[in-house]
């Protein structure tokens, strides 16, 4: 179907200068706020949206900042726990969504897909609620098995996606060669769905590293992430550390998105951006 | 192909494989959604707690004036949010789907990078922007009021005084819906562009080429046969704007003022200050039900 896309399409002149202009309007759009953000994390000058020369102290004061160390350290211990949980259980899942029927499938597979669906304030407030009356110590713990929630929604969509190009012939051609089934699991269907895996696996990290409105609703005393933490300093003023922290965090998605690209381009498969 | 399980080591598997996830969303997802949706007919204790003592009292609330206002304000602006969204995304998927192809990938991500980013940061970039202390208003009532005093001394007419009045005071952006529903288009126009995009770039455009063999002129070409093809992406990118704005809690918190309340405010408030817990679930629990109809528009979409 090559050469019938819309590319072939030759507009007039002013209109496909208008169209440009557009796509460059957009893209400075989105762009503009975050550049603005990062250069004013390296202004000298603490309360004014005025340019007072360069300084790198807002760096250094978010690197001796105690809070803030705490709640990387905890935003790191929930997305590590919440990413393994959902990356072994959506595994799993996604496995059998994709080999097997049974009784129910239509309806698990709702269920399957409803913590995606649903808003996350709506999300937070049955979590919230559940541990309430399950009187759950809010904390940590409590944190962590709501991001697993919603997380193993996410690495199995993303599995299963993996999982739909997969050459069921060689599985067969490994029994073939006597292989026996954990043999044939562990050397042909896992490293071929690695890159399916890898990849809801960064986007669980991603997604729960950034989560803050089901965080908020089930943290307790003591379990802050940074999310949580930049909410708290921005409560109390904007300041350039905040500009500093948000830069920072930016730095770590886009490592996070080239990452996932990078594996999941590396398995051979399409690109897969959820 | 999916097949039943051919031998009772195989039922086993399933089940060994279904098991963990099956658990953790019965547990933890679908135990709670029972739990919020009795909650909701339940009344508010003296002490905050829950009285379990059968009522639609929560529901009926919805058409109390106070929140009946919000409730529109929100529907208001997740439908503006939306429509800006649309208007401004489509002509954007459109211009990456008429890119060289091997520029197409690089836009994609391009508009994927800013979307990655930490949902907080995002919004308080435009706080940085839009407050009153903000980069917009210092320059309006800083750099340009400067200017023109300059301009004024220089050149001395009457046309300056309503422009020094102008820019002696800082324009009101912030809290306001307005604050709100850029922070939500700026949010949620990727989610827009990106099934655009894909309903475009599929597009077979000879059709588009027979149309105009058949003398349709460029806007006909368009409504005729351009969006008709294309209206599943529009369908899948409305419901993928509107769904999130109308549940949004974040930006109207931090860009929308005590006069701007969306309905996510007002149940962040059912249970952090105002601990009405009934409350607080039926609101979810409607905002859920929004969300599904939704959801199912927007599968219905896909499928076409």
């Amino acid at each position: 179907m090559k050469g019938t896309g819309i590319g072939k399409r030759r507009g007039t002149r002013w209109g496909n200068r208008l169209l440009a202009a557009h796509g460059v309007a957009g893209y400075l759009f989105l762009y503009l706020p975050i550049v603005i953000l990062v250069i004013f994390s390296f202004n000298a000058s603490r309360h004014s949206a005025v340019w007072r020369g360069f300084t790198l102290d807002w760096y250094g004061k978010l690197f001796a900042d105690r809070a803030i160390a705490v709640a990387l350290k905890n935003s790191l211990i929930v997305a590590g726990c919440s990413t393994l949980i959902s990356t072994v259980f959506g595994t799993m899942v996604a496995l059998a969504m994709e080999r097997y029927k049974f009784r129910g499938k239509l309806a698990f597979d709702a269920l399957l897909y409803l913590p995606i669906i649903i808003p996350d304030i709506a999300m937070a407030v049955m979590l919230l609620l559940f541990f309430v009356l399950t009187k759950t110590r809010l904390g940590v713990i409590s944190i962590i098995i709501s991001h697993a929630a919603f997380n193993i929604s996410f690495v199995a969509v993303v599995v299963r996606a993996r999982l739909a190009y997969f050459d069921i012939s060689l599985e067969e051609a490994a029994q073939d060669l006597y292989a026996n089934e954990w043999q044939t699991f562990r050397r042909v269907t896992l490293p071929l769905i690695m890159p399916g895996i890898l990849g809801g696996a960064l986007l669980a990290f991603t997604l729960s590293i950034d989560d803050f409105v089901i965080t908020f609703f089930t943290a307790g005393p003591g379990s802050t992430t940074l999310p949580l933490r930049i909410y708290g300093m921005l409560k109390l003023g904007v300041t350039p550390e905040i500009n500093a922290l948000s830069s920072m965090m930016m730095v770590g998605s886009m490592i996070l998105v080239m990452l996932s690209l990078l594996l999941q381009k590396g398995g051979g498969g399409r690109i897969e951006i959820v | 192909m999916a097949t039943q399980p051919r031998s009772r080591r195989e039922s086993w598997r399933l089940m060994f494989l279904i098991f963990p996830s099956l658990f953790w969303l019965l547990v933890f997802f679908l135990i709670p959604l029972v739990i919020v949706f009795a909650i909701s007919f339940g009344q508010r204790g003296t002490y905050g707690g829950v009285v379990w003592d059968l009522t639609l009292e929560n529901y009926a609330r919805f058409f109390d004036p106070l929140y009946l206002r919000i409730f529109g304000r929100t529907v208001m602006i997740a439908l503006t949010t939306t429509v800006i969204c649309l208007l401004t995304g489509y002509p954007l998927a459109y211009f990456i789907a008429t890119r060289p192809p091997r520029w197409r990938n690089g836009l994609i991500l391009l508009l994927m990078i800013p979307f990655w980013t930490n949902f907080l940061v995002r919004t308080y970039a435009w706080l940085l922007l839009l407050r009153d202390a903000g980069l917009i208003n210092t320059f309006w009532t800083g750099g340009l009021h400067n200017v023109l005093v300059w301009v004024a001394a220089a050149v001395p007419l009457p046309i300056w005084d309503p422009l020094l009045q102008a820019t002696s005071v800082h324009l009101p952006l912030f809290g306001t819906s307005g604050a709100i529903i850029v922070g939500l288009v700026y949010a949620w126009l990727p989610d827009m562009v990106l099934p655009c995009y894909a309903a475009i770039e599929r597009l077979d455009y000879s059709l588009v080429e027979a149309a105009q063999d058949l003398y349709a002129n460029r806007f006909k070409s368009f409504t005729r046969v351009i969006l008709p093809l294309t209206m599943p992406g529009v369908v899948a990118g409305s419901v993928l704007v509107f769904i999130p704005s109308l549940g949004a809690y974040v930006t109207p918190d931090l860009l929308g003022g005590a006069k701007s309340v969306m309905i996510g405010n007002v149940v962040y408030a059912q249970f952090m200050s105002a601990r009405d817990h009934p409350f607080g679930a039926a609101i979810s629990f409607v905002l859920m039900t929004v969300m599904l109809i939704g959801t199912l528009i927007y599968f219905r979409a896909g499928r076409e």
